[in-house]
């Protein structure tokens, strides 16, 4: 069952043409990486099924409810993480925690927060203000924030982007056990392809707003006879074909 | 989202000073001023001070009101925070009700050292002005927020360049509201735009109750409907801008 489906989804500012006419499908329990170059689409694309922004045409169904008509009904039920997008830097991160989880309408809050404290290790964070902490402690409580209302559908922006390898490796690793425990579907828009190697079973390949290839990680490895996925990107990024099989 | 700002407010003592600093100044020069008058003449005079002072402390209800949502928006905007709260499942209208949640207990705190102040060093009991007080304080809280939904909008529409409207608009207003004298004092050509504010007819009606004449359900029933049509009208707007801020992505880069 596809818990994503877009059709047709485009986005124009004017006479750029941002996202053309893309279609994909994300299962329920898969995890699919969103691969391309910067002002491939990606984040444009990630901001069309959250609702932040409108179609220019196009339709998306996440769920089964159509964004267009009922995206709250789709929202409550999924939720977003990005390096990119702060959290209140004054408010500490117990605090923050506690705001999101009021707008998911999260039943027994305080015992939801404890078990994400004890999973992303957050304990010794929780006083503190969130404009305090790390990168890597941003990161992870980034993930707390997109977890906290047990979401069947997330969607991750460059979760480990800045992130020293160490800690990126912790969040893989913790997202890994996540996604096959709690069985969501995951879409991560990333520009470290060894991070979509390990974690998606497909891949969107973008490039100029358009879906270029697709496919899971061997299939794509197989088909452009390459070692890793990094080769297959630049192979695309600088219109090398892909070996006919 | 209230209980957001309420913990920012919690620990943060310059936001609190902040919101009552202005109304207490404001009350202290203009106290002083009308202490002096008063000292001077008699009668008519004394009459004119206290709508003086009625009037900076009403006045101040709408400001506080209109700044206590435009901050509070205001708020998201600096924290670069629009981003997750718009893909929350936060309907527009619940932001809107927070928002304005916020700007009445702002415009409280902010008000209330003022009012106590009048009281303690002018002896300018307020709430002598009886029940019709509350009408007077709902009407010109409505209109402060129908005002600061206007300025939201033209944040949503123009990003953060447009925040220095959150302080200054509704003072531009000031003069068109007869606050501190009649309507019949402006120039005939200016007395339809003030009669199109419901703040002009709250204060023609203060002014009326403070010379001891009867409620003022005339001056009173205008301000309503007036109310009604602006907040309708700013609603309308927001709603528009909210709509055209998510065609354009603006939701997103807000702040920058």
């Amino acid at each position: 069952m596809n818990v994503i489906q877009a059709s047709g989804l485009t986005k124009t500012y004017g006479s750029t043409l941002a996202v053309d006419g893309i279609d994909f499908t994300v299962a329920r329990g898969e995890t699919v990486g969103l691969l391309g170059g910067n002002g491939a689409g990606k984040t444009t694309t990630i901001a069309m099924l959250l609702g932040l922004l409108v179609p220019s045409a196009g339709r998306i169904v996440i769920l089964g409810h159509d964004i267009a008509i009922s995206r709250f009904e789709a929202l409550a039920r999924m939720n977003f993480s990005s390096p990119y997008v702060a959290l209140p830097h004054r408010l500490t991160v117990a605090e923050n925690l506690r705001v999101y989880g009021h707008l998911y309408n999260v039943r027994h809050l305080e015992a939801r927060i404890g078990e994400l404290a004890d999973e992303l290790d957050l304990h010794s964070l929780l006083d503190r203000p969130a404009g305090q902490l790390s990168a890597g402690q941003k990161t992870r409580v980034a993930l707390a924030k997109s977890l906290i209302n047990h979401p069947e559908v997330l969607l991750l922006d460059e979760p480990t982007a800045s992130l020293d390898p160490d800690t990126g490796d912790l969040v893989r690793s913790w997202l890994e056990r996540y996604q096959a425990a709690s069985g969501c579907s995951i879409l991560l828009a990333s520009h470290n392809m060894a991070e979509v190697e390990r974690l998606c079973s497909n891949v969107l390949v973008m490039k100029q707003g358009r879906i270029v290839d697709r496919g899971s990680p061997p299939d794509l490895l197989d088909r452009y006879s390459r070692e890793n996925l990094e080769e297959v990107f630049l192979d695309i990024a600088r219109n090398r074909a892909a070996v006919p099989a | 989202m209230m209980y957001r700002h309420l913990s920012l407010y919690r620990r943060s003592w310059p936001r609190l000073l902040e919101m009552a600093y202005w109304p207490v100044l404001q009350m202290c020069i203009w106290g002083f001023t009308a202490s002096f008058l008063a000292g001077r003449a008699g009668g008519t005079v004394i009459l004119a001070a206290s709508a003086l002072l009625g009037g900076v402390l009403l006045w101040e209800v709408s400001l506080r009101s209109q700044m206590g949502v435009a901050i509070s928006f205001l708020e998201e905007v600096w924290s670069r925070n629009l981003g997750h709260v718009f893909v929350s499942p936060l309907r527009p209208w619940e932001l809107v009700a927070s928002l304005l949640g916020m700007s009445a207990i702002r415009m409280m705190i902010g008000v209330a050292p003022a009012v106590l102040l009048a009281w303690l060093l002018y002896a300018f009991n307020l709430f002598a002005m009886g029940p019709v007080l509350l009408l007077f304080f709902v009407n010109l809280m409505i209109m402060g927020w129908a005002v600061s939904l206007g300025v939201v909008s033209l944040i949503l529409r123009h990003g953060a360049g447009a925040e220095a409207l959150a302080w200054s608009v509704m003072f531009g207003l000031t003069p068109f509201s007869a606050v501190f004298y009649p309507v019949a004092i402006l120039p005939a050509a200016i007395r339809p735009v003030a009669l199109a504010l419901p703040s002009a007819h709250v204060f023609e009606g203060m002014r009326a109750v403070l010379a001891g004449g009867p409620t003022p359900w005339g001056h009173l029933g205008w301000a309503v409907g007036l109310n009604i049509v602006w907040i309708g009208a700013a609603s309308l707007l927001f709603a528009r801008q909210f709509h055209a801020a998510r065609v354009r992505g603006a939701l997103l880069s807000m702040g920058e």
